[in-house]
């Protein structure tokens, strides 16, 4: 069975549509999800009344139900209420969706994770509450937060790959069409890897790199 | 009349009157009066959980009090009356652990609270920043970070960080007890030299000479009270309560 160059190079435009698209998908979706988590993580972090109550159900509802049927219900469920969303629309919806729950935990984790001495010591000269999260509290969340945020970027990044079920062609439905196709299923799975990689190696080296200097800045090793 | 009314009060820098603070159902505060004039060195003494951190932190807001008043300049402080931000501003304090902010530099943990609650001018805090820092022999690390220094720097770097809001009232929570002995001493000239340029001064230490030297006068403190209080001399040739006598005690062998 020898490896089909010409299939290859025939689709490598399609590919590199697909790619571009779940590329657009990762960065729209993990962005949305960032800032989703941040105001999550922030209202769990000052317990604001009632609204954390929201959100620890929003938080407990994105993590503990699949992807695929977030994204079932924007896509079919959500038309029937009398809204209309682009396939593109509900994929990153559904990610900042998804990915705002862990993001959240993330966020509320580093933000905790800043000592009550580090907090009176910021008191004591007389910083009000916006200087103290600024200057004090968030500087030193995230870097404590770095990994488990970059480990949800990959994590989103991974999971662009479910949108295929709501007729997008991303690199993931461009491969099960390929497939479906022609059955150069050894050929196509491994641009399919190949695409992956290309994506989320630069991305993992990215913040093993940015988490590498936060502790730098902090800690010194 | 009114003239001389407000002059009596800005010699009282701080008044507390009645202070009670309870956590949960125990009480660690339990009617505390205590009046403090401008210039003066008071030191606090008392066994463990006496309630000496507690009193200083309700001092600055950092704990809230459940009864009583405390004065600033003849102000209340608190709610209806200065803000915690404000107050907090003219109220410095230094603590065990010095606390630095680990992500900044020696001249950004100093500039932090000047720039940013004060909103005073760069050029001006600068300035004073390196003065302050050249005062406790330390303005060459003004670059380093607080894991660079030792113990000892980084409490002189905390109290610097304190002096540059220019604040009218100092608190020190025992801030030689975590240091190795051989450092005690840098950090406690720097309070000499304090005390000697005029600084109002509430210390919490267990450094009995260093209290003999530059004590003005002497709180005793047990369970939550103050059951003692007396001129720094007087109490440690002649306590006159028990429990003074007792913890006087402990800190001689024979
Ligand atoms: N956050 C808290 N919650 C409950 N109890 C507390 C808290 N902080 C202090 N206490 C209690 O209040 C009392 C006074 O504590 P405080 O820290 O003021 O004592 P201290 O005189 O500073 O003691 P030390 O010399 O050990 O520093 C103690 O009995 C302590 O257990
Ligand atoms: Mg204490």
């Amino acid at each position: 069975m020898g490896f089909n160059w010409g299939f290859i190079v025939k689709f490598l435009p399609n590919y590199a549509a697909a790619v571009a698209l779940t590329v657009k998908l990762a960065v729209l979706g993990v962005s949305l999800s960032a800032v989703v988590g941040a105001v999550c993580g922030l209202v769990l972090y000052f317990k604001v009344k009632v609204v954390r109550t929201i959100v620890r159900g929003y938080i407990e509802l994105s993590r503990n139900t699949p992807l695929v049927i977030q994204l079932f219900f924007l896509y079919y469920g959500i038309p029937k209420l009398g809204l209309k969303l682009s396939g593109e629309a509900c994929a990153i919806i559904g990610l900042a969706f998804l990915g705002g729950g862990y993001m959240a935990e993330a966020f509320r984790g580093g933000l905790e994770s800043v000592s009550e001495a580090q907090l009176e010591s910021g008191l004591s000269v007389g910083l009000n509450a916006w200087q103290m999260t600024r200057f004090v509290i968030l500087p030193q969340a995230l870097s404590v937060a770095a990994p488990a945020l970059g480990a949800n970027c990959v994590f989103l990044i991974k999971e662009t790959s479910v949108v295929s079920v709501i007729a997008i062609q991303d690199v993931m439905s461009l491969t099960k069409e390929l497939i479906g196709m022609y059955y150069n299923t050894y050929e196509t799975l491994a641009i399919l890897v190949l695409c992956y990689s290309l994506i989320l190696i630069p991305v993992s080296l990215a913040f093993s790199l940015i988490e590498r200097r936060l502790r730098h800045a902090e800690f010194g090793d | 009349m009114g003239i001389l009314a407000r002059g009596d009060d800005s010699v009282e820098i701080l008044k507390i009157k009645g202070l009670k603070k309870t956590y949960g159902g125990k009480t660690v505060i339990n009617g505390v009066d205590l009046t403090i004039s401008r210039g003066e060195v008071a030191v606090v003494l008392g066994p463990s959980g006496c309630g000496k951190t507690t009193l200083l932190k309700c001092v600055n807001g950092l704990e809230s009090h459940q009864g009583g008043v405390i004065l600033f300049n003849g102000q209340p402080l608190g709610e209806g009356g200065l803000k915690w931000t404000l107050a907090r501003q003219k109220i410095g304090m230094v603590f065990q652990s010095y606390d630095l902010f680990p992500h900044m530099t020696v001249l950004s943990n100093v500039m932090l609270g000047p720039l940013r609650a004060q909103k005073r001018a760069k050029d001006e805090v600068y300035a004073q920043a390196l003065e302050l820092l050249d005062r406790v022999g330390l303005s060459d690390r003004r670059d380093d970070y607080p894991r660079q220094l030792s113990g000892g720097q980084k409490q002189r770097i905390a109290i610097v960080r304190a002096l540059c809001m220019n604040p009218e009232l100092m608190l020190f929570d025992e801030v030689t007890a975590s240091l190795d002995p051989e450092m005690v001493r840098e950090v406690l000239d720097v309070m000499m030299g304090l005390a000697k340029r005029g600084m109002t001064m509430l210390i919490v230490t267990h450094e009995m000479e260093f209290a003999k030297a530059a004590a003005d006068r002497i709180i005793f403190m047990d369970e939550g009270v103050i059951a003692e209080e007396s001129e720094a001399g007087d109490f440690f040739k002649s306590p006159r309560t028990e429990r003074a006598k007792r913890f006087l005690n402990t800190f001689y062998f024979d």
